[in-house]
């Protein structure tokens, strides 16, 4: 059995930002667990920029802004093993991982940082009838094909969904000399970031089709058409309104789900709607030291906020393994209200709170001259105004814990006020 | 080429016979139009071994359906196939159904499958605690069971390759000819001159027939549409669960399966079309009503695909097993439908029982091997036995399917066996990379690279099933600069 006191188990930017955060924070026996050939996660497969604007004040490529966690945390002497699996994680903080070079690996750690990341839903999923052909890819194994492999999936492409992925891969494939006839969103706004739908749609002039589906999918053998159907404010198709495009490619852009089988099988409690963990002010699940971040806690829209949340867990890691978190039974439920689809922390033990409590949010719908309004108890606390707000873009809203401390608040409740309807 | 049996069509029941004539000293060799072994019907059903109560008493199907049950065990056993006796349900709702139960009981008696009962209320919530509230009575049979029917058909078919059958894939037959000492077929780019054909073709069994004999029987595709469920709801139901059987089929069913997925289906769509391979939204519609009678708040949204596959069915509603009474050795193997894959063992051996009488003092094969090289999922091992693959062979020791957790040496395993894996399909069915929730998002690339190293090929010529099914589209623009270089640097040289 190998000891560590920290052991990381994925190696993206949230891993990489948690193991270099804890590492500051005085613990030395640190371990980063990944599964690829290499360190960085799906950002190496990222070869556009407009990553890093945030933390970095600069726009760097996906590729790049790993490089310099993956630098920085070289330069720390921070361990770390490719090519292993983690197959399995106990709630006592035993791991179970295999690579080829060291077989069967059991691990006993002092704290976990879950950082597995997230993967697509696929067309199964969503379950588009029609026949099975070659062609079909989800938006981001288009994308390792494509920016990774040196391959290109197809020459006419339809993409269902407007996320982020699918947008950048309307251009990607563009660029490439392929022909992008429809982005199709089931949704009446896009889901992806609006700087995507203006640099990788508008400028190429890539027709997006919104609240559109497609209802069936033909081709024997490669794929040959889709037909696309409008949808009512039910999301059913309407019949009549059926247009078919002639394509040898589908890609899918809809949506991302946290992996989080391991997380499970700890015995770790999932949220129903971020499909992550449960956690609290400090990323901690509901197993005492073990925590979670980024895109396997819920799906972030900017890898900026995967960094400060990670650093976040990262240093929550290495305070629980020097005995510095309190546990005193207390804690503030956070709860969500009108227009405000989940919150991340849903528990907030004040205490721990080194100086503002960052809640993480998504809304349900688009909303134009809103007010978020924050209630502590029964008592309004703030209320901030946005010009706009959208399901695709995530929110965050800081607390100072001196607002917070020795008030006994049982509930923080984050809700909108809608102005226009 | 010359051979002494020709068996066309590598379904589960074309493998079981090519297998069981290996056991004699006969040059057999299996046709095939696709690609692979198991890309028919055998590839989409509902891979259940039925008890055999609810087929009509003295019919085909009810003998073979109760013994090819029984021999399901040791062949599994023999094979490395995974096989669950986990026993079936057939559920009633109202009074009239309990009738039902007892008829399908009284059948059950009398075409010999052991161990029916008639489950009631509280015996039944206890055996199974999600089924609705509204299932009054259950018939029990023990001994159905789940099986995985394309792992069957390519063990056969490796088996039976090992023991000597030649396997000819992409060899669509087009003509046979009968001659004073057998026939002649042509298939594909082969000339094969047969004393004995087994025609066991499938939705095709009619047109095979119709090649040299009087058309007597027409096959009719009947659609089922199945959606597959993630591992995490295999425990909802233990057992196989029917409703009860109506005029058009044995109606929707939830069942584990032996990999402990839950699947639903299927719908029954007659159909004119042999290739009407697609689901459709009325399909959907229809499982899931008729599923959510059965059991109570089920995690639809946990499907991870859905399929549809073809009955070969006629219109008498039994097997046809016989030979051709105006070409003597010409033996037909049609209509196999459902319980098919049931009584496929029980099928097989009847057929080389009619084999042997036609053709007499056949030999037995001495060297004949029931055994095939073993074939264990590497995560079902023991955990010594985990240490000492890798330490033999390091790329056990690298998962390559993440939701399956299939490794490298798996892979590479189903791809160099006999009647191996050169398609991405091919290795998701022999080996289930790419069978689990991300439905091959990851793993595919992976996957892609190791066939075309062990077979050297192109990955750009790797395919997702059939020939014409191309995955990739040829270099980017970068990667083309990149072989533009390195050609012009090999030719400066």
């Amino acid at each position: 059995m190998l000891n560590y006191d920290i052991v990381v188990i994925g190696g993206g930017p949230a891993g990489l930002a948690a193991a270099i955060e804890a590492k500051n924070n005085g613990v030395n026996r640190i371990l980063v667990i990944e599964r690829d050939r290499e360190l960085g996660g799906i950002l190496q497969q990222c070869i556009h920029n407009g990553f890093g604007l945030h933390i970095f004040k600069e726009e760097l490529t996906g590729p790049e802004y790993a490089e310099r966690f993956i630098e920085e945390l070289l330069e720390m002497g921070i361990e770390y093993k490719l090519d292993t699996m983690v197959l399995d994680v106990s709630s006592d903080k035993v791991i179970y991982a295999m690579n080829t070079t060291e077989g069967i690996l059991n691990i006993q750690a002092k704290a976990i940082v879950l950082a597995m990341g997230c993967r697509e839903r696929t067309r199964g999923a969503i379950n588009i009838p029609g026949t099975r052909p070659a062609g079909i890819f989800t938006a981001g194994t288009a994308q390792r094909f494509v920016n990774m492999e040196g391959y290109m999936v197809g020459k006419k492409v339809v993409i269902l969904g407007s996320g982020d992925i699918g947008l950048i891969m309307a251009r990607r494939m563009t660029l490439e000399g392929a022909e992008v006839k429809a982005v199709v969103e089931l949704m009446p706004y896009s889901g992806g970031l609006t700087r995507n739908i203006v640099q990788c749609l508008d400028d190429y002039n890539i027709p997006l089709f919104l609240s559109h589906t497609i209802t069936n999918i033909k081709g024997k053998s490669r794929i040959e058409e889709v037909t696309v159907a409008k949808v009512d404010e039910n999301r059913r198709p309407i019949p009549g309104t059926e247009k078919v495009f002639d394509c040898d490619t589908l890609l899918l852009s809809v949506g991302l789900i946290p992996e989080n089988e391991l997380s499970q099988n700890a015995g770790v409690q999932i949220h129903p709607l971020t499909g992550g963990p449960i956690v609290n002010e400090s990323m901690e699940t509901s197993i005492g030291g073990i925590f979670a971040c980024g895109n396997v806690l819920h799906v972030h829209d900017l890898v900026d906020w995967v960094t400060e949340e990670s650093r976040r867990a990262g240093k929550n890691a290495a305070r629980y393994v020097k005995d510095e978190l309190v546990y005193n039974g207390a804690a503030i439920k956070t709860e969500t209200g009108y227009g405000v689809r989940y919150i991340v922390p849903q528990e907030v033990r004040v205490e721990n709170i080194e100086d503002n409590l960052q809640l993480m949010m998504r809304v349900s719908d688009v909303y134009r001259s809103a007010k978020m309004v924050i209630k502590l108890d029964d008592e309004v606390y703030k209320k901030i105004k946005k010009n706009h707000l959208a399901p695709a873009e995530m929110e965050s809203v800081n607390i100072p814990v001196k607002d917070l401390i020795n008030k006994d608040f049982k509930t923080i409740t984050v809700a909108l006020e809608v102005e226009e309807g | 080429m010359k051979v002494d049996v020709a068996i066309i069509g590598a379904g589960v029941i074309g493998t079981y016979i090519a297998r069981e004539l290996s056991r004699y000293r006969l040059n057999t060799v299996i046709i095939e139009k696709e690609n692979d072994i198991a890309d028919g019907t055998t590839k989409a059903n509902s891979a259940i071994v039925h008890a055999g109560y609810d087929a009509k008493i003295g019919s085909l199907k009810a003998k073979t359906n109760v013994l090819g049950n029984q021999l399901y065990e040791e062949l599994c056993r023999e094979l490395d196939v995974p096989f669950k006796r986990i026993g079936s349900l057939v559920v009633a709702f109202s009074n009239e159904e309990m009738e039902t139960l007892e008829e399908l009981l009284e059948q059950g008696n009398k075409n010999g499958v052991p161990d029916l009962k008639i489950l009631h209320k509280e015996e039944l919530r206890e055996m199974e605690p999600n089924l609705s509230e509204d299932v009054t009575a259950a018939l029990y049979a023990p001994t159905a069971g789940v099986v995985g029917p394309f792992e069957l058909a390519v063990a056969l078919a490796e088996n039976a390759a090992d023991n000597g059958v030649e396997i000819l894939l992409n060899s669509p037959v087009t003509s046979i000819d009968k001659k004073d000492d057998g026939y002649n077929i042509i298939a594909g780019t082969h000339n094969i001159d047969a004393k004995y054909v087994i025609n066991c073709a499938g939705l095709y069994a009619d047109e095979i027939n119709n090649m040299v004999n009087k058309p007597y029987f027409e096959i009719i595709p009947n659609r089922g549409q199945y959606h597959l469920f993630d591992k995490s709801t295999g425990n909802f139901v233990n057992k196989i669960v029917f409703q009860c059987p109506t005029k058009v089929g044995k109606g929707v069913l939830v069942l584990p399966t032996v990999h402990g997925n839950i699947l639903i289906g299927p719908t029954a769509e007659n159909t004119e079309d042999k290739e009407a391979h697609e689901t459709t939204g009325e399909g959907f519609a229809f499982l899931r009503e008729k599923a959510e009678k059965v059991v109570k708040d089920f995690p639809y949204y946990k499907v991870i695909t859905s399929f549809s596959g073809l009955r070969a069915k006629t219109a008498t509603g039994d097997f046809i097993i016989e030979e051709v009474k105006e070409s003597k050795g010409f033996i037909n193997v049609a209509a196999i439908d459902s319980p098919g894959l049931s009584a496929a063992p029980a099928i097989g051996n009847m057929v080389v029982d009619i084999l042997m009488e036609t053709a007499g003092g056949i030999e037995e094969n001495k060297n004949f091997n029931p055994k095939r090289k073993a074939f264990k999922p590497f995560s079902e091992l023991a955990m010594e036995e985990k240490k000492q693959l890798i330490d033999k062979d390091p790329r056990y020791g690298r998962i390559i399917c993440r939701c399956e957790q299939i490794t490298e040496g798996e892979i590479v395993d189903v791809v160099n066996r006999r009647a191996g894996a050169s398609t991405l399909d091919a290795v998701k069915r022999r080996a289930r990379a790419g069978m689990g929730r991300c439905q091959g998002g990851f793993c595919g690339p992976r996957v892609m690279e190791i066939i075309a190293r062990e077979l050297n090929m192109d990955i750009a010529d790797i395919v997702k099933d059939r020939p014409d099914a191309y995955i990739l589209t040829g270099p980017t623009k970068a990667s083309k600069t990149k072989i533009d270089t390195l050609a012009a640097a090999t030719k400066e040289e």
